[in-house]
C-alpha cells in the first residue's frame, strides 16, 4: 500500500526483470513511444465478451444470420464490425438440447479475441488446459454446468488457426426481448462453453 | 518437444480457479509484457511458431509455477538473447538478480520445406491416423492424440506449418482439418457421449 508521501513499494523481482527488458530495449530504440499504453488501451476497451454477446443476441433475433454465422463465421461476425488478430478464421459451434460445445486450447491459450478479449487466467492455467479434453463432464459440473447424462459433449481444442466461439441456446421466456437486452444476458462463460444461460 | 505446455489430458493439477469476471491485465507489468513481445517478435520477424516455442522450452518447474505472463516475458528475453538485441548478463545486471530464460532450441534449423501440399489429401467422414512421433522441435500435433484414429469433420484450408516456421525463414503451407476422436478411444476409460476435436496439420496425419 503506498500513502502519499512515501516511497513506492519495492519492485518484486517479476517486475524487477521486466523493467530490465524494458530498458534495454527502449535505449535500443526498439519500444515506440507510447506503445505499452496503446496495448493496454486497445485490450481493455476495444475488445471483449461483449462483442461476443452481441453476435449471439444478433444469432437468436434473426434466423438468417445465425444461419450465416454457423457457415462463415467470420464473415457474420464482420458484418458487425468485429473481426482480426485470433479472429480470422473463426467457427461458431452451436449448443443444442442435445448437444454442449466448449472450447479449449491445450497447448498455449488460444482464445477468439475480438469477440471474447483476452482470456481470463483460468482459461491459460494447467488444471483447465489439462483436464478439458480428459473428463469434460467432470470439469463442467465442478464448474457449475452439470449437464443431463444424455447431453452429448463436444470439445474443441484450437490446434491450429481456426478460434471457437460457442452459440449458447436462448433462455426460454425471452420472446419478447430486444436484441439488446438479449446481449444483457449473454455472458463470456456461455460462449467459452462452461456455463449455460 | 514433448514439453511441459503439451498440458492436454496430464492428471494431478486439481480445481480451476474459475473467476467469472477479471480485468485484461491484473497489473501494469503484465501489460508490459505483454506490449515487449510484441516489440521483440517485430523485431527479429518471429513466426507464430518461433514466438510458442520460445515459451514452450521454459523450464518445467517455471513454467507451472509462474504466471501467464511470466510465460511472454520469459519468452520475449529468450528471443531478444538469442537473436543478439540484448545479452543475458545484461539483463541480469539490470533487473539486479537472475533471469531465468527458455532452455536451447533442440531441433536442427529447418533449410529446406519441402514443396507446399495443395489439395487436401481427406475429406469429411475420411478415418485418419495421427503419426505416432515426437519431433524435437516445435509443433502443434498434442501428444494426446499421437497414434489415435478418429474422423475428419471439417477443412479450414492451406495454413504455414508450424513444426517448419518455427524453425527457420522457409515455410510450407499445408491443409488443416479438424479431427473428431471420441474420448474413449484417446483415455480408454469408457466415457460415452464425448468427443474432443483437434485441428491438425496435413503432414500430421496418415490414412487409417
Amino acid at each position: 500500500m503506498n500513502e502519499k508521501g512515501h516511497h513506492p513499494a519495492p519492485l518484486s523481482p517479476v517486475e524487477q526483470r521486466v523493467a530490465a527488458l524494458e530498458a534495454l530495449l527502449t535505449e535500443r530504440g526498439l519500444v515506440p513511444e507510447g506503445f505499452i499504453e496503446e496495448i493496454t488501451r486497445r485490450y481493455e476497451s476495444e475488445i471483449g465478451p461483449l462483442n461476443g454477446a452481441k453476435v449471439v443476441a444478433r444469432a437468436w433475433a434473426d434466423p438468417e444470420y445465425r444461419e450465416r454465422l454457423l457457415t462463415d463465421g467470420t464473415a457474420a461476425i464482420a458484418e458487425l464490425g468485429f473481426g482480426g488478430a485470433e479472429g480470422d478464421h473463426m467457427v461458431v459451434v452451436e449448443n443444442t438440447p442435445a448437444v454442449h460445445n466448449v472450447i479449449v486450447c491445450t497447448l498455449c491459450s488460444c482464445y477468439p479475441w475480438p469477440v471474447l478479449g483476452l482470456p481470463p487466467s483460468w482459461y491459460k492455467d494447467p488444471p483447465y488446459r489439462a483436464r478439458m479434453v480428459r473428463e469434460p463432464r467432470a470439469l463442467l459440473a465442478e464448474m457449475g454446468c452439470p449437464l443431463p447424462g444424455d447431453v452429448e459433449i463436444r470439445v474443441w481444442d484450437s490446434s491450429a488457426e481456426v478460434r471457437y466461439l460457442v452459440l449458447p441456446q436462448r433462455p426460454p421466456g425471452t420472446g419478447g426481448l430486444s436484441e439488446g437486452e438479449l446481449a444483457g444476458l449473454v455472458t463470456r462463460d456461455s460462449m467459452i462453453g462452461v456455463a449455460r444461460l | 518437444m514433448d514439453g511441459i505446455h503439451d498440458l492436454g489430458g496430464m492428471q494431478g493439477f486439481g480445481a480451476v480457479d474459475h473467476s467469472p469476471a477479471e480485468p485484461p491485465f491484473p497489473g501494469r507489468w503484465e501489460a508490459t509484457a505483454r506490449a515487449l513481445m510484441g516489440v521483440v517478435a517485430g523485431a527479429v520477424d518471429a513466426s507464430g511458431g518461433e514466438f510458442r516455442h520460445s515459451i514452450e522450452r521454459m523450464d518445467p518447474g517455471h513454467y507451472l509455477t509462474s504466471s501467464y505472463y511470466e510465460h511472454w516475458l520469459t519468452g520475449a528475453a529468450t528471443l531478444a538473447v538469442e537473436h543478439g538485441l540484448v545479452t543475458h548478463a545484461e539483463l541480469e545486471a539490470r533487473a539486479g538478480g537472475r533471469f531465468p530464460l527458455s532452455g536451447p532450441v533442440l531441433a536442427p534449423r529447418v533449410d529446406d520445406a519441402g514443396p507446399d501440399v495443395g489439395e487436401p489429401r481427406f475429406g469429411p467422414g475420411d478415418r485418419v491416423r495421427v503419426h505416432d512421433w515426437h519431433p524435437a522441435g516445435h509443433t502443434r500435433c498434442p501428444r494426446y492424440v499421437r497414434g489415435k484414429t478418429g474422423t475428419v469433420v471439417r477443412l479450414d484450408g492451406n495454413y504455414s506449418v508450424p513444426d517448419v516456421e518455427a524453425h527457420g525463414t522457409v515455410r510450407r503451407h499445408e491443409p488443416t482439418y479438424s479431427v473428431r476422436f471420441a474420448a474413449a478411444d484417446l483415455w480408454r476409460d469408457g466415457q460415452h457421449g464425448v468427443s474432443v476435436h483437434v485441428d491438425l496439420w496435413d503432414s500430421y496425419l496418415e490414412p487409417a
